[in-house]
């Protein structure tokens, strides 16, 4: 199609040109934007791609999905490598201190100054802004789709056993659950440990608690971080974890298996769950019928200070090598999905919640979290901004945590198979993990993080 | 007199095989070379540089314990996937050559499962071997437990052995058909003449005859085994649970694209490469000698 329009723009164009001896009308820059959404949110990028391009005639978008994180940043490693790379890229949170490393980026903040555009830094949650932040605090790329993981609690069965708020302990969790399997519920509460879940289960569980999951403040001070989840709370949690599932309080439920945690809980099959409010659209639209439900912060451990969650997702990073339009054209494009209009698209689309406070101003204003199906979404914003971030939970910022990750799911796997303890299993994952690290760190001699 | 066609000039015979050799060696040299040069070295991934650390990759790769773990288990998925489906498919042709039936049906039907792509076909699998909603979901009513991917690590091996073998019956079914099918009918005749049963014709009729057929599909077989198993794997256990099947071409994707550690996966790539040449040479040396060429 659009070839077809472009041919006809270009005959008439041309017609004009030669009748009225003008020059042919300009056609705009054209820029590449990679992302890693797929399904229903990548058609909801696309639209938001429409939507750029028709607000202005300078610049169009080009969005490709190239169907997850892992492979937008592997594609775009390899067409880097080749000078094929985009403009514009988005890179999922645990890829920001490869990125910071990888030299193939233009400041974002910069190429916003350059270009003439002004934006408020300040107005970004501060939990959000300093997880993509460097050390100093500049941004480097734009955070786009946020989450953060909420507890999902099924209200029906917590009124089966007389509760009709969520726990906020885990103490009251055991309890609840205990409660449930007694009323007859057959899964009061479904987990997954694949390395996915070190997100819910490790991050943001240390997040909460203030516990590091690495030295040197969580890896943002240095390369030469390594791991200690082996000797923090998260050890007490991963017992606990492993008591409920013996106990028959907490089932595994993931896709090889038949059904994933978010079906599980959907389709009333189990009545707890930790997963990001990114689910919560998803929940809304494959619940059971008449199904009531709802969802709280994460719990903590009695006696916690609790403190900020973590963000989940991605941000938009901005590629070395191109044109000074191209580099007008992203500018443009990053101004535009910065606006709270923008926000208020993306957010009633999908279940990612707005990134700045002017946004979420925005949507509360519009009466957005008044009503179903977006109500309860402001208990992420909530989580997010539960404290000033501390040094310890701005974020994570280890390299190849990737591959970190995949060593949680392994050594989750084996403890809960009753082939190590919680504490080999631990120690292992922390052994493993530093190994990874070491690597990365004698990658990059000589490199520091910005 | 020499009757064969020979070639007076060295240029000509080279001008011929200048096509085939750049071939090769735009497919295949190069990049082992690359893959070599990579191994000896730590790659930046996004291209900034590198550093030469010698055989340090290699020694890191051998001294980890998670390694010898995923060649352990790559034997074993080989030797048993291997097994499993040449046996099937020897079964299957035997039956289909004896004329029994619908062989002319069955003839068609076998071969299907080897022109399905492995995701798809692992997409199959997960689903009947699915413990809460698949074929093994009725078992697991029965025998509550009994089987367990997800967390046993057995069972997840059993899996991929299962899907692979499945695809690699139909691939042996066809070749062991075709040998068969080449053994001259008056010989197994004037041996059932002579008053011998049909397994006593297969054990000293058949089967000598098709040892060539035999020993290419196990040459095959296992060289795939190493090979083709990736995308039954990533779809159907992602290595997992607990890395019990982390086999070497999935650790060798793991850790260079999602990991971004190209060094390593270079020298995991070239360890893997010796040893397929070596299980290669070995069963040449030693397997062959027992093969009777017609």
């Amino acid at each position: 199609m659009t070839i077809i329009k472009r041919g006809f723009a270009a005959l008439a164009a041309g017609a004009l040109s030669a009748a009225l001896v003008m020059p042919a009308v300009a056609e705009p820059v054209k820029f590449d934007f990679w992302f890693g959404l797929s399904g229903d949110l990548a058609r909801v990028v696309d639209t938001l791609c429409k939507n750029f391009n028709a607000s202005q005639t300078d610049y169009e978008v080009v969005c490709t999905s190239q169907g997850n994180y892992d492979a937008t940043l592997q594609n775009t490693i390899a067409a880097f490598r080749a000078g094929k790379q985009p403009a514009v890229v988005q890179v999922y949170d645990v890829g920001t201190a490869t990125m910071m490393l990888s030299g193939a980026y233009k400041p974002a903040d910069k190429l916003m100054e350059e270009n003439g555009y002004k934006i408020d830094y300040a107005d970004y949650f501060p939990g959000i802004a300093r997880y993509y932040a460097t050390s100093k605090g500049e941004m480097l790329s734009f955070p786009f789709n946020s989450s953060t993981p909420l507890m999902y609690w099924n209200k029906d069965a917590f009124a089966k056993i007389g509760k009709t708020e969520a726990p906020k302990t885990w103490e009251d969790v055991a309890a609840d659950l205990k409660a449930l399997k007694d009323a007859g519920y057959e899964c009061p509460m479904a987990i997954n440990i694949s390395a996915n879940e070190s997100w819910q289960l490790m991050e943001q569980f240390s997040a909460l608690h203030n516990q590091p999951i690495a030295t040197k403040n969580n890896g943002y001070d240095g390369l030469d971080a390594r791991l200690e989840v082996n000797k923090t709370k998260f050890v007490q949690y991963v017992t606990d974890l492993k008591k409920w599932y013996d106990a028959g309080l907490i089932k595994i439920k993931s896709k090889d298996l038949g059904q994933d945690m978010v079906q599980a809980f959907a389709s009333g099959t189990c009545q707890v769950v930790l997963t990001s409010v990114g689910d919560h659209g998803t929940v809304g639209k494959t619940q059971k019928e008449g199904m009531n439900w709802d969802v709280a912060e994460l719990p903590v451990y009695a006696g916690t200070e609790r403190k900020n969650s973590l963000v989940g997702g991605a941000s938009l990073w901005v590629l070395s090598g191109k044109s000074d339009a191209e580099y007008k054209g992203a500018a443009a494009f990053l101004n535009f999905i910065h606006d709270p209009k923008t926000a208020l698209f993306w957010s009633t689309n999908t279940g990612y919640i707005p990134v700045t406070k002017s946004g979420f101003d925005y949507l509360k204003a519009q009466g957005f979290y008044d009503r179903a199906p977006f109500k309860g979404r402001e208990v992420a914003i909530a989580s997010l901004t539960a404290s000033e971030p501390t040094e310890i939970t701005r974020g994570v910022r280890l390299g190849n945590f990737t591959q970190i990750r995949a060593e949680f799911g392994t050594q989750m796997q084996a403890i809960f198979a009753n082939k190590v303890s919680v504490q080999e299993g631990l120690d292992t994952l922390v052994k493993n993990g530093n190994a990874i690290l070491d690597r990365f760190q004698q990658t990059y001699p000589g490199k520091t993080l910005p | 007199m020499e009757k064969r066609v020979t070639f007076s000039s060295w240029t000509i015979g080279i001008l011929f095989a200048v096509p085939q050799l750049l071939l090769i060696f735009t497919f295949f040299y190069w990049p082992a070379g690359q893959a070599v040069y990579w191994s000896l070295t730590l790659q930046q991934p996004w291209g900034g540089g590198n550093i030469w650390v010698g055989l340090d990759n290699f020694r890191s790769i051998l001294a980890n314990a998670d390694y010898w773990n995923s060649i352990t288990a790559s034997l074993v998925f080989a030797g048993i996937s291997t097994g499993l489906a040449m046996f099937v498919g020897l079964v299957l042709a035997a039956l289909t050559d004896r004329q029994l039936t619908g062989s002319r049906f069955y003839r068609v039907v076998l071969i299907w499962p080897y022109g399905i792509a492995a995701p798809a076909l692992a997409m199959a699998f997960r689903f009947i071997l699915a413990p809460e909603a698949g074929f093994m979901a009725v078992v697991n009513q029965v025998w509550p437990g009994f089987w367990d991917p997800g967390l046993d690590g057995t069972d997840a091996m059993a899996s991929i052995i299962i899907a692979f073998s499945w695809k690699y019956v139909g691939y042996n079914f066809i070749f062991f058909l075709a040998a068969f099918q080449a053994i001259p009918r008056s010989l197994i005749e004037a041996a059932a003449m002579d008053g011998s049963g049909v397994v006593r014709r297969f054990w000293d009729i058949q089967f000598p005859l098709i040892t060539p057929t035999i020993f290419f599909l196990l040459v095959i077989n296992i060289t795939e085994s190493f090979q083709d198993s990736f995308g039954i794997v990533d779809i159907m256990t992602s290595g997992g649970p607990a890395n019990a099947t982390n086999l070497m071409v999935y650790k060798i994707y793991s850790d260079g694209f999602k990991g971004l550690d190209y060094s390593g996966a270079a020298a995991q790539s070239i360890i893997l490469m010796v040893l397929i040449v070596v299980l290669t040479i070995f069963q040449f040396r030693f397997i062959e000698r027992r093969v009777h060429y017609r």
